[in-house]
């Protein structure tokens, strides 16, 4: 009996099967292609997977800061943002471009032949822009365009600070001074993560940290801006004045050995490259040398006193004025006739002092030079300290022993020459430099004894009294001693006859000596070029201020300093 | 047997409702973690240039023409300074 509408029973089953066989083959199939692609395929698609939508991003690090003693900022490193441009995936209609153009300053035509180079994947638009700029650049939505956030460099101190920081190139490496130095200190190191992003580019879910980003170390200078404008705007001033080529000063403290001030002139302001030049840029303080002249004359005393050749008492006969050394005269301005050692420092006669070192050993005499640190460099973390040149004694002719005597035939940086004052101020002991803040002072290394450092203190205190070669250097309410230098530049084999460096290194205050300052101008060429009237001058402002923002108590009576008479000339 | 599939498999539902949930809560904290790192950056930045601005206003040379000029302030002469020494004060009963 068959029921209407329906097939016969065996087609009915057939059908069933056929279906059924099918049905079973479909689901073996799909079984087989899962267990294909997680089985045997698993890692290899998990790993696309990943790198479609994984993505290790840099997290930036910003450099340290450099601070002066007191926690002024001197260079800080601020967000800026890179725009870039990925032009394989780039779209941007002509007006979008022009609209980006005007954005970041940048040509139209050069920007579309950046977008129409297709085969390059990455190209800087435009470096550094403050974020703002950057913003207002990706805001226009163009696709391919992208920003780096990178930092940039701002030193407020400018020009003053301008060659000890040095500088940072656009990759935000050091390139000079302590930027350079202290390039491994001062930099941070980016940390990186691994990110997921969503198919917009958005970052959905960090997946892992692999390194946390370093920021770099602060570094915290001995440099007392204060002191540093101060000594910067008397520098210029005087360079200005005297019409010359260049100047450079260091203050140091002579317990410490902290660089307290160092400037140069010219300078240039490291935020603004394009006023960089090669003798703006060099620190001249650290960087050159020259013949330091009349300034090295109480290391020869200092020497003779030590190795017992003269006494404080002893007199010297400078003859007319002049010695012949073999075929050299050695030659005083004025002749002083039959004078003490200490007034051969405080006149600056050449005669005497050539005649003290020709009395003397030359080991002797090259031992105090070489202990005090000339002829090497001295060690205050600069790039670049210049060494000097100061010749084994065995390679001494006696002209040379006796030129040496006045600072000629030998070289030092202004560095070096401070910091051998440091021993007349530190009753004879040499301290370590350093232009990192130190709370306490160090121990130094013993140059000479405390009696030879006093005397020679006591000596060179009467070259800033009347009489002396340089009265413009005193500073009201402290006892100052110093010397004086003007040495004759070396030019072409020989020595220009009116081409002088005109030096003053000092210290005060001379009952309890905390600090000493060198001052150098090069070339003064105006009516004045005498140590005594160029550079001691700048001397006393630079010493009066770093006293009074030292807070060192006065040790003379606060007098009105008399109006000093003329200066004492000298030859060297 | 089947009198434990139903507990289960309403367990596994409102675990499976919770992983979701938790997934929904994480995505919602990290955008927020984002938007305050952006924050942290943008106040970094702030300071420094705030930094900047502070040090570009208390330059010396600045402050000094302006006490100068404006507050009219000097150097004292010789005759308004008197030093006090740590030693006389000690000295004094």
């Amino acid at each position: 009996m068959r029921r209407k509408g329906m097939l016969p029973r065996e087609l009915q089953r057939w059908r069933m099967r056929v279906v059924m066989t099918l049905v079973f083959a479909g689901f073996g199939v799909l079984t087989a292609r899962a267990a294909y692609l997680q089985g045997w395929q698993d890692d290899f698609l998990a790993r696309q997977g990943e790198l479609r939508i994984q993505r290790v991003l840099e997290i930036p690090a910003h450099r340290g800061m450099i601070t002066d003693r007191r926690g002024e900022p001197l260079a800080i490193s601020t967000p800026v943002e890179s725009v870039w441009l990925n032009p394989a995936e780039a779209e941007a209609s002509p007006a979008q471009i022009e609209a980006l153009a005007r954005r970041l300053g940048l040509a139209p035509r050069g920007l579309k032949s950046l977008f129409a180079d297709k085969a390059r994947s990455f190209v800087y638009l435009k470096r550094q822009l403050p974020p703002e700029a950057a913003a207002a650049a990706l805001a226009l939505g163009i696709k391919g365009v992208h920003a780096t956030p990178e930092y940039r460099r701002y030193y407020p101190a400018g020009e003053v600070m301008g060659q000890v920081l040095g500088v940072t190139g656009v990759d935000d490496r050091g390139l000079e001074g302590l930027e350079f130095a202290y390039q491994d200190q001062l930099a941070g190191r980016p940390g990186a993560q691994r990110v997921a992003r969503d198919r917009l580019g958005n970052v959905i879910e960090v997946i892992e940290q692999l390194r946390p980003p370093k920021h770099g170390e602060d570094l915290t200078l001995s440099i007392n801006l204060q002191l540093q404008y101060l000594a910067y705007r008397e520098l210029a001033a005087a360079v200005a004045e005297h019409k010359a080529r260049a100047g450079a000063l260091v203050v140091l403290d002579a317990h410490t050995g902290e660089v307290l001030a160092m400037v140069s002139v010219p300078s240039y302001n490291p935020n603004n490259r394009a006023s960089m030049s090669r003798s703006g840029s060099r620190n001249r303080v650290v960087a050159d040398v020259f013949e330091p002249g009349s300034t090295m004359k109480p290391f020869v005393v200092a020497a003779a006193l030590e190795s017992g050749t003269v006494t404080p008492e002893t007199r010297i006969d400078t003859g007319p004025g002049w010695l012949m050394v073999g075929e050299k005269r050695i030659a005083d301005v004025h002749p002083k006739g039959e004078i003490d050692i200490g007034e051969a420092i405080k006149v600056s006669s050449n005669v005497a002092a050539a005649r003290i070192a020709l009395d003397m050993k030359s080991a002797d005499y090259w031992a105090v030079l070489r202990r005090a640190g000339f002829g090497t460099p001295p060690g205050a973390g600069f790039p670049g300290e210049a060494a000097g040149r100061l010749r084994h004694y065995e390679t001494w002719r006696p002209i040379e022993k006796a030129t040496m005597a006045y600072g000629h035939g030998l070289s030092a940086s202004l560095l070096q020459l401070a910091r051998a004052y440091c021993v007349f101020a530190g009753d004879g002991v040499l301290p370590g430099l350093t232009v990192m803040k130190r709370d306490a002072a160090v121990a130094g290394e013993r140059v000479l004894s405390a009696t030879t450092a006093r005397t020679l203190r006591k000596m060179m205190e009467q070259v800033t009294q009347e009489g002396g070669t340089a009265p413009r250097a005193r500073v009201m309410g402290y006892r100052v001693a110093g010397k004086t230098g003007t040495a004759h530049k070396a030019d072409k084999g020989g020595y220009a006859a009116d081409k002088y460096i005109a030096s003053f290194v000092g210290l005060a205050p001379v009952s309890a000596p905390r600090l000493v300052a060198a001052v150098m101008i090069d070339e003064p060429s105006g009516d004045e070029y005498y140590g005594g009237q160029v550079a001691a001058p700048v001397f006393a402002k630079v010493m009066a201020g770093a006293l009074r923002f030292m807070a060192i108590a006065p040790d003379a009576p606060l007098e009105d300093l008399p109006a000093p008479g003329t200066v004492v000339g000298e030859a060297t | 047997m089947f009198r434990l599939t139903l507990p289960l498999a309403i367990l596994l539902a409102i675990c499976a409702l919770a992983v979701v949930t938790a997934r929904h809560q994480a995505r919602k904290l990290f955008v927020e973690l984002q938007a305050q790192e952006r924050l942290g950056r943008e106040l970094d930045t702030e300071w420094g240039r705030l930094q900047l601005e502070q040090s570009t206003w208390s330059m010396h040379a600045r402050i000094e023409q302006i006490a100068r000029s404006q507050l009219r302030m000097a150097v004292p002469e010789r005759t308004s300074i008197q030093v006090v020494k740590a030693s006389d004060v000690e000295a004094r009963p």
